[in-house]
């Protein structure tokens, strides 16, 4: 089964294409690593798969054939934005209350757990956590929700080394242990080298290179993921991915 | 940092379309988000309605005995009635005083307030991202908040016009025997703060601040935004519109049936079964006919000229709502208020589901 299916999506604001021609797909069982300089076209690749945008052209389906945002698809995946949006006036337990109300699955004895052993407290209204803590929470709500994919947008770039670190444990943990697929963009490579088993490479608005890890390395003859984005994105765009 | 791991997920459902999550769901979630706004309003209708309350008793008892005193012509009554009327007169809640006018704002302030931000605020926090992309899909997610949100301020508000119709009461109560007591129509300034049309009004004033919000983006120009449109709504409805819910009734009566609490439409006369002027006579057909001293006994101030000339031929005739037709009045008000809210509400709701991220 494919997590992603894309057939020639593209995505127009105003007349300026964010994504374009972009034909893709990501198999189950993977971390996938959407990387590229920023307007690269790597947000508006997640939003159509989650469904919060409608593509302009093409079509994307997700967890083998079933159409982006539709109640199927909401259902079997969890989505943690850009800067990890939350209710900020709402308290912690209010953050679980509300997303277990608006899912038909919710794991709320591995959310207590979770949040416990990172040591934030239920009664803390989610505005005063710290980023990283921010973070943590709304990735917990995410796997609370059992999903067989997680799509996240620009995980760690807000958060310090530590954060980054113990946030990417989280995410490799349910990877590994419940076999979730994920996705997520970063312009940050460091903390992707370790995790990263599917890598696709974008850049203005088009899908670069995609593959297995493994093989593209082999097949460029390249080191690490690093070595191959930074040659790869250097040859195809001026600017210069971090 | 270790990570817990998860239990087996209970089942790799790939059916295509699951059953949707329970509607009463988003009473929970609705009451956790905008709790802060709705005891707001609780707490500023409740407040008002003490307040109305306890000026409302005395009130309603000096009003109660004026209108028993018997006989009513005598000295005594006299007094009760002057006291009425001129502790009524002077108050700020009274009938001429400014309260009733700033009780006006009341349901656009209350519905801009709550439903301006409905939208508006996790568009402009960047929440719409979470909430847009659970599995209670979001249409159904922006249905069921707006409007169990319109429910709720309906009842609150009803409760409250209510209040505020039983407050003015004594204002409007027309005492055949007791000249002199306030005789208001209850289609005046009054008449959108009533049991149907203040909640009509407000949840009007909610739906047009929800789409505000959705299509402004944010939250203090969307409220801003709404109290114009309402505005426009507002005085539109007053002067144009609410006159023609039902046909006036017509008379030739000087003095209108029903007493002077009926709501005079317009006024114009005829000559010959020919239309002569509209409203007051013109200043020639006065001098001519009724000369320095017409003579006329009492009446209406226009009575005097429309006595002075019927006997040249002049038909004063009287467009008018009579107060029997209050009710009716307020159910077509609060329908079609309502019915605008759905639609605006429907609106908004197509505009999430189909607005691009």
């Amino acid at each position: 089964m494919n997590v992603i299916e894309a057939g020639g999506l593209g995505k127009r604001y105003g007349r300026t294409w964010a994504l374009r021609e972009c034909t893709l797909e990501i198999p189950a069982g993977r971390v996938t690593a959407l990387v590229g300089p920023n307007g690269a076209g790597k947000t508006t690749l997640l939003n159509l798969a989650v469904g919060l945008t409608p593509p302009s052209a093409g079509a994307v389906t997700v967890l083998g054939g079933r159409r982006a945002g539709s109640p199927a698809a909401l259902d079997a995946i969890a989505f943690v934005a850009q800067d990890t949006p939350l209710y900020k006036t709402l308290s912690v337990a209010d953050m679980i209350y509300v997303t277990r109300s608006l899912n038909r699955r919710f794991d709320q004895p591995y959310a207590k757990a979770r949040l416990d052993e990172l040591g934030i407290p239920p009664k803390r209204k989610s505005g005063k956590l710290s980023g990283g803590q921010q973070a943590q929470l709304a990735l917990t709500l995410a796997l609370a929700r059992r999903p067989q994919l997680l799509v996240l947008d620009e995980p760690v770039a807000a958060l310090d080394p530590v954060a980054r670190h113990d946030f990417m444990a989280t995410v490799l943990a349910a990877a590994a242990a419940d076999g979730v697929s994920v996705l997520l963009s970063s312009h940050v490579l460091t903390e992707l080298e370790r995790v990263t088993s599917y890598l696709v490479l974008m850049s203005r608005g088009r899908v670069q290179l995609a593959g297995e890890v493994g093989d593209l390395l082999a097949a460029h003859g390249q080191a690490s993921l690093e070595e191959l984005a930074m040659t790869y994105l250097r040859e195809t765009t001026p600017e210069v991915t971090r | 940092m270790t990570a817990l791991t998860m239990p087996a997920r209970p089942d790799a459902d790939g059916d295509a379309s699951p059953r949707p999550i329970p509607w009463r769901r988003m009473a929970g979630v609705t009451w956790r988000q905008h709790r802060a706004a709705l005891a707001s309003v609780a707490v500023l209708l409740g407040a008002l309605a003490v307040w109305l309350w306890r000026m409302g008793v005395p009130l309603h008892q000096a009003y109660a005995a004026a209108v028993a005193c018997h006989p009513a012509a005598s000295a005594a009554c006299q007094d009760l009635v002057g006291g009425f009327n001129s502790s009524a007169d002077g108050h700020f809640m009274g009938s001429k005083g400014p309260g009733g006018v700033l009780l006006q704002v009341l349901p656009a302030l209350i519905g801009a307030f709550v439903g301006a931000p409905v939208l508006a605020r996790e568009l402009e926090t960047g929440t719409f991202r979470f909430a847009w992309t659970q599995g209670f899909v979001r249409w159904r997610w922006a249905l069921g908040k707006l409007v169990l949100l319109a429910v709720v301020l309906a009842v609150a508000t009803a409760a409250f016009g209510a209040l505020v119709a039983w407050y003015f009461q004594p204002y409007g109560g027309a005492s055949p025997q007791v000249p002199g007591l306030f005789e208001n129509s209850p289609f005046g300034d009054l008449f959108s703060l009533r049991e149907v049309t203040f909640p009509a009004w407000t949840v009007a004033a909610f739906a047009i601040a929800a789409l505000a919000g959705m299509l402004i983006r944010r939250v203090v120009p969307a409220i801003v935004a709404t109290l114009a449109v309402y505005a426009g709504l507002a005085f539109a409805t007053a002067g144009l519109l609410r006159e023609h819910y039902l046909t006036p009734l017509v008379t030739t009566a000087v003095s209108l049936p029903g007493a002077s609490t009926a709501w005079v439409i317009g006024q114009w006369s005829t000559l010959n079964g020919r239309f002569a002027y509209a409203g007051d006579p013109p200043l020639n057909l006065v001098n001519q006919y009724c000369g320095s001293n017409s003579g006329a006994k009492g009446g209406p101030p226009g009575a005097v000229f429309t006595q002075c000339l019927a006997p040249h031929g002049y038909v004063q005739w009287t467009s008018y709502q009579p107060t029997s037709r209050l009710w009716p009045f307020q159910w077509i008000e609060g329908g079609w208020l309502l019915a605008l809210s759905a639609l605006l509400i429907a609106v908004t709701v197509w505009l999430v589901q189909r607005r691009a991220a």
